[in-house]
C-alpha cells in the first residue's frame, strides 16, 4: 500500500480522495496473512486445498477445518479470518437452503457466488460495520458441469478455472498458471494441488501445517467431501517428493 | 380452505394437461359461474406463467389469478438472475410455496405444465391444501370427478401430440355435459420447444357421444 490512510481509513463509508475504501483494502491484507488456499477447476471436476497453519502441536489432526461444506455439493475453501469464515458459510448455507424450498433445486453455482458476494459488499456500505477479513473459495458442480468462484472482502465475485489467495497466492497462482487444467482429471488435480501447497509454504515463516484436500467429482457423488485418507497420504507423499527433487535441481544450480 | 364469499367468481371446472414426448397438451372448459349464474361462457383459463410454461386454474378466479401473476413475476425475475428460462418443476414449485404458505386463506387447485430444455414436456398437479403432485396427465376441477374412468381407461403412456389432443378434447367434453359448473368451449394449447399452439373448440363441433 503506497499510502496510509491519513485519516480516510477509519471508516468504510468514506472514501479517500483517490477513490478507495482503506478498510476494505486493510480486509484484504488480513486475507493476504493467511494460509494458501487454493481450488482448481478441472474437467470432470473441482478440487480445494488449503494450507491450514497449525499454531500448536498439540492440536488434534484434521480437527478445525478450513474447508466447510455449504450445500451437500458446494464446497467453502477460505483464507482470513475462521471467525469470519465460519459466519459465511453459516450465510451459505441459509442461502442453499432457501433456494432449494423455494425453487426445489440445488443452487447453481453462480447464484451462490453472487448472494455471497452481495452479502460481503454490504459489510463494505456501513460505519457500523466492518467489512468480512475472507475470501471465500466455492467449489460446485451443477448441471453446467464444475464450477469456481471466489468472493473476496470487496463483494467482488468472480468465476475461475483456478484461483488462489491467502499468503502464497503468488507462487500458487504461478503454478496454476502452468497446469493444463482443462485436461487434468480430479486424481490428477488432488496431486497438483498438494504439490502447490507445499511450494507455496515457507519453511522459514511457518514450520506447522496441515494439508485439506476435498473436492466435488463423480467419485464423491457429485457432492462435496474431504478426499479420502489414502488419496490425501498419495497426494502429500506426491508433495513431498517433487519438493525434494525441486531442491535437488537447486543444489545441482549451486554446484555449475 | 376457504369458503367461497357471496358473489366470489368460482371456476367450476374442468381442467387437464397430458404429457407426451416433446411437449404437453392442456385443456380447459371456459365457464366462470356466481352461483348459478354464469360470469362469463368464454373464459381461458389456460394461463401462461412463462414462455413455455402455462397453468390450468380451478377455484376462487381471483385467487388463482392472483397467484398465477405472483408466478408471472417470480419466474421473469429466475429468467433474469439465471439468464436462463426456468423448468417447469421451478414453476410448479412457486405454485406450490404460494399455494401452501396461504393454505388457509386460498381456494385454488392449478395445474402446472410445459416444456423446459432439461426434462422436455412434464405435467405438475398442486391441489387444495398445496401439495405437489407429478404425473404423466392430470385432471383437476369439478367436472374431473365425472370422467377419472374414463381418463384411466384411456390414457396410455407414450401418446403421440395428436392423440393426446383428442383425449383432451374428449375428456373434457365428457365431463363438460355431466358437470353443470362446466361447460362453454374447449381451449387447448399445445406446448412444445417450437412454441405454443393455442386451439378452441366450440360447442357445435363437440366430439360425438351419447347424450342421451
Amino acid at each position: 500500500m503506497t499510502s496510509i490512510g491519513t485519516g480516510y481509513d477509519l471508516s468504510v463509508s468514506t472514501y479517500s480522495p483517490d477513490g478507495r475504501v482503506f478498510q476494505v483494502e486493510y480486509a484484504q491484507k488480513a486475507v493476504d496473512n493467511s494460509g494458501t488456499a487454493i481450488g482448481l477447476r478441472v474437467k470432470d471436476g473441482v478440487v480445494l486445498a488449503v494450507e491450514k497453519i497449525k499454531h500448536s502441536r498439540l492440536l488434534v489432526p484434521q480437527s478445525n477445518r478450513r474447508i466447510m461444506t455449504a450445500g451437500k455439493h458446494i464446497g467453502v475453501a477460505s483464507a482470513g479470518w475462521m471467525s469470519d469464515t465460519r459466519h459465511l458459510v453459516k450465510r451459505a448455507r441459509d442461502e442453499a437452503h432457501n433456494y432449494h424450498s423455494v425453487y426445489k433445486a440445488d443452487i447453481p453455482a453462480k447464484i451462490i457466488a453472487e448472494r455471497m458476494g452481495m452479502y460481503v459488499q454490504a459489510y463494505t456500505l456501513y460505519s457500523s460495520v466492518r467489512p468480512f477479513g475472507v475470501s471465500t473459495i466455492l467449489a460446485c458442480v451443477d448441471k453446467d458441469g464444475p464450477q469456481l468462484y471466489m468472493v473476496e472482502p470487496s463483494g467482488q465475485f468472480v468465476g475461475y478455472r483456478g484461483c488462489a489467495a491467502g499468503k502464497g497466492k503468488q507462487v500458487a497462482k504461478t503454478e496454476i498458471e502452468k497446469l493444463k487444467l482443462e485436461e487434468l482429471t480430479v486424481r490428477e488435480a488432488v496431486k497438483e494441488a498438494a504439490r502447490i501447497i507445499y511450494a507455496a509454504h515457507d519453511e522459514a515463516k511457518d514450520k506447522l501445517f496441515e494439508l485439506e484436500l476435498s473436492w466435488v467429482c463423480a467419485e464423491s457423488g457429485m457432492l462435496h467431501a474431504h478426499v479420502p485418507q489414502d488419496v490425501l497420504a498419495d497426494a502429500i507423499q506426491h508433495a513431498e517428493r517433487s519438493l525434494d527433487e525441486d531442491d535437488d535441481d537447486e543444489m545441482e544450480d549451486e554446484d555449475l | 380452505m376457504a369458503p367461497l364469499k357471496p358473489g366470489e367468481a368460482n371456476l367450476g371446472t374442468t381442467i387437464m394437461a397430458v404429457q407426451f414426448d416433446g411437449g404437453v397438451v392442456v385443456g380447459a372448459d371456459s365457464r366462470t359461474s356466481t352461483g348459478t349464474y354464469v360470469a362469463n361462457r368464454v373464459t381461458d383459463k389456460l394461463t401462461k406463467v412463462h414462455e413455455r410454461v402455462y397453468c390450468c386454474r380451478s377455484g376462487s378466479a381471483a385467487d388463482t389469478q392472483a397467484i398465477a401473476d405472483i408466478v408471472s413475476y417470480h419466474l421473469d425475475l429466475y429468467t433474469a438472475q439465471h439468464g436462463e428460462p426456468p423448468t417447469v418443476s421451478v414453476a410448479a414449485s412457486l405454485f406450490q410455496e404460494i399455494c401452501y404458505q396461504n393454505r388457509d386463506s386460498l381456494s385454488a387447485a392449478i395445474i402446472v405444465a410445459g416444456w423446459d430444455e432439461q426434462n422436455g414436456g412434464s405435467v405438475y398437479e398442486v391441489p387444495i391444501g398445496g401439495s405437489l403432485h407429478k404425473g404423466e396427465f392430470a385432471i383437476g376441477g369439478s367436472g374431473s370427478t365425472y370422467i377419472y374412468g374414463y381418463c384411466d381407461k384411456t390414457f396410455r403412456p407414450g401418446m403421440s401430440k395428436d392423440e393426446c389432443v383428442e383425449f383432451v378434447k374428449n375428456a373434457v367434453s365428457l365431463a363438460m355435459t355431466r358437470d353443470g359448473s362446466s361447460g362453454g368451449v374447449i381451449r387447448l394449447a399445445v406446448i412444445t420447444r417450437e412454441g405454443v399452439e393455442r386451439m378452441v373448440v366450440f360447442g357445435d363441433n363437440l366430439p360425438p357421444q351419447y347424450l342421451g
